[in-house]
């Protein structure tokens, strides 16, 4: 079943996808919200307009148990590839408006901190900068990595702590899990807190890629090449 | 095959009787006869592939593989009255699988419940329906077993409450439920409907889920027994038109609904999309009518009442209705209708059986839950509930009892004590 995903990317670009993706999209979109994400409040992230590659990835590691969530588990539960790769495309190309962004934190350290290591990351714990991968604007970079804009400042922090604590699992070789080992917890806190606060880049779009010169290998953006 | 004229029938169903045997005996054998004359590597890789089919009609990797695990790898629980089974790895590796069985054992243990030890298998196993297959489909089937990759995984044990840990209790079960054998032959049923018979209630053990089990977890014979639950999912009984039956549909409409997963404007989800996904969309043709056609002339029957008893009071219901219909009206009629009418792929509410009958925890699993069907090559990208997280056990039982009793629908309500069942 894991590998299933792997084989079948060839052949998903053959049938093409209903006309009304919308309509079937409603059991999605009634909490990955067409008129955007309320950043200040809920647990749901932001998953319009990133890179389709990136979306396909994640509903194959929810459908495959690689990614934990209930809810998302039960509801791609018995999609084929094909519908899988239909829905990636269909987020990948949906601009709702962005929310604003949240406040941004109080003290001082913290923030240095989160600027610090989303810039220019930190060289003595071998984290490499968010910017490094995630794109100059932190917008993304097409076709297997996300944008780190718009999103809550808790659903950040709880990915990151879930990649620390075995509940997140990216493809081999896991580079943020590698790297969020290195960080302390203050580090992901700084860093939630600092993303969720920035104002939004004038292009919103995700880069074109891949990334140059990345700092570490990543089974997730190595695969699958669209 | 059954003429019209009364004379005929006889010599008809005889010669029905033939063909159908001649079928048996000849259906997927040519494989095994090959071998004998000329190839024996096209003959055993034949085998294999008619046994990858056949085991997909029995589901075996349904059971035998946890959500995301190595196919056939085993480790899913299967939460029951008597405690948690989990499914043994059953790929050819010889640690932790059963690479070391030999083909009788395999055999022993999928016609007669027996593992390789001589122990019993517990009736988790669907082998009393197993039991209705034939020796070379079972052979096919491990043949194929044998072929795939083998996976080392150990599995954990079952938990089972007292004192159903105790196997050696199995053989007593084995001794009071269990009859092992093949199906006799109906007279006056033709070939498509003993294939479909063999399918139906073989292999593909539809009544183990589709059939309330009795106290001591025997699936129960009487035709007017409920379904079962599983995963907290009522699997309805496929006697009853007012529930799964499809005695009321054409072969051709029953056979496409099985495979496709969606029909008359209803689709299968919960664990049955499972079964839809893994399985059934994998029917050949012939096979998915044959199914079609026999399951049209099970028997029809008044299903007794479940255990389910919902008794609110007329005030209480008069109070949920008022509740339900806010609530509908703001969260579930753009997309199924002011008057439950459903839309383009969108499942109608207003005579639906799956909304009116009588055990009601598919809806509320739906509503709480959501859920899209099984994409399938007849349904490929179906639409999908979303899962209201947002309400509490009132809000559900609301909607429920509205949608129960509105444009025509008249089922009995849902209270929130019910909902704790």
């Amino acid at each position: 079943m894991a590998l299933l995903g792997l084989l079948a990317w060839p052949v998903l670009a053959a049938p093409a996808a209903p006309a009304d993706m919308a309509e079937r999209m409603r059991a999605c979109t009634a909490c990955h919200g067409s008129e955007g994400i309320r950043i200040d409040e809920g647990y749901v992230p932001r998953i319009e307009g990133k890179p389709a590659g990136y979306l396909f990835n994640q509903l194959v590691n929810f459908r495959e148990h690689r990614r934990t969530h209930a809810t998302m588990n039960h509801l791609v539960a018995w999609m084929s590839d094909e519908y899988l790769a239909a829905i990636a495309d269909w987020f990948a190309g949906q601009e709702p408006p962005y929310p604003e962004p949240a406040e941004a934190p109080e003290r001082e350290a913290l923030r240095e901190r989160g600027a610090q290591l989303v810039r220019s990351g930190d060289p003595d714990r071998d984290i490499p900068a968010c910017q490094a991968c995630h794109g100059e604007r932190l917008a993304g970079v097409r076709p297997n990595t996300p944008g780190l804009i718009g999103l809550p400042e808790h659903y950040i922090a709880a990915q990151l702590g879930a990649w620390r604590i075995g509940r997140r699992e990216a493809a081999q070789p896991d580079c943020m899990a590698a790297i969020v080992e290195r960080m302390s917890e203050r580090d992901v806190e700084a860093v939630s807190a600092w993303l969720a606060s920035r104002a939004l880049p004038d292009d919103t779009r995700p880069a074109a890629g891949p990334v140059e010169d990345p700092p570490m290998r990543c089974g997730s953006v190595e695969r699958p090449a669209s | 095959m059954s003429g019209g004229v009364r004379l005929w029938i006889v010599p008809a169903v005889l010669l029905a009787v033939a063909v159908v045997v001649t079928a048996m005996l000849t259906n997927g054998r040519d494989g095994d006869r090959a071998e004998g004359y000329g190839d024996t590597r096209t003959a055993a890789a034949d085998r294999v592939e008619r046994g990858k089919y056949l085991a997909r009609v029995g589901n075996c990797s349904g059971c035998h593989t946890e959500p995301g695990g190595e196919p056939l790898a085993g480790g899913l629980a299967l939460e029951t009255d008597f405690g948690t089974f989990r499914t043994p790895n059953i790929t050819p590796d010889t640690a932790t699988g059963i690479g070391d069985w030999s083909p009788e054992q395999f055999r022993a243990a999928m016609l007669r419940g027996q593992r390789a030890d001589g122990s019993p298998l517990y009736p988790a196993c669907p082998y009393p329906s197993f039991t209705h297959a034939r020796a070379e489909d079972i052979d096919a089937i491990h043949a194929w077993i044998q072929s795939v990759d083998p996976v080392e995984h150990e599995t954990r044990g079952h938990d089972l409450d007292f004192p159903y840990g105790v196997r050696a209790l199995v053989n007593a079960w084995q001794w009071a439920f269990f009859e092992p054998g093949r199906l006799e032959d109906q007279d006056g049923r033709d070939g498509q409907w003993h294939r479909g018979r063999y399918l139906v209630e073989g292999l593909g053990h539809c009544n183990e889920c589709h059939r309330d089990r009795g106290t001591f977890g025997a699936v129960r014979q009487a035709s007017d027994a409920p379904g079962g639950m599983i995963h907290g999912w009522y699997a309805p009984s496929l006697n009853s038109p007012d529930e799964a039956g499809l005695q009321r549909w054409s072969t051709t409409e029953a056979a496409d609904f099985l495979r496709s997963g969606e029909g008359r404007d209803m689709a299968m989800v919960g664990p049955m999309a499972g079964v839809v996904f893994d399985s059934l969309q994998h029917l050949r043709t012939d096979d998915a009518r044959a199914m079609a056609e026999y399951l049209r002339t099970l028997p029809t029957a008044e299903i007794e009442a479940s255990g389910y008893r919902a008794r609110p009071s007329p005030e209480t219901v008069e109070a949920m209705m008022e509740r339900g219909e806010a609530l509908y009206s703001r969260d579930c009629a753009d997309c199924h209708g002011e008057s439950g009418k459903g839309d383009d792929g969108v499942g109608a509410l207003a005579g639906n059986r799956a909304v009116t009958m009588q055990n009601p925890a598919n809806i509320v699993r739906m509503i709480r839950r959501g859920g899209f069907p099984a994409s399938t090559p007849g349904n490929p990208y179906p639409h999908g509930m979303p899962p209201f997280q947002g309400y509490g056990d009132r809000d559900i039982a609301a909607v429920a009892t509205y949608i129960r009793q509105s444009w025509g629908n008249d089922a009995p309500p849902v209270s929130t004590i019910g909902l704790a069942e």
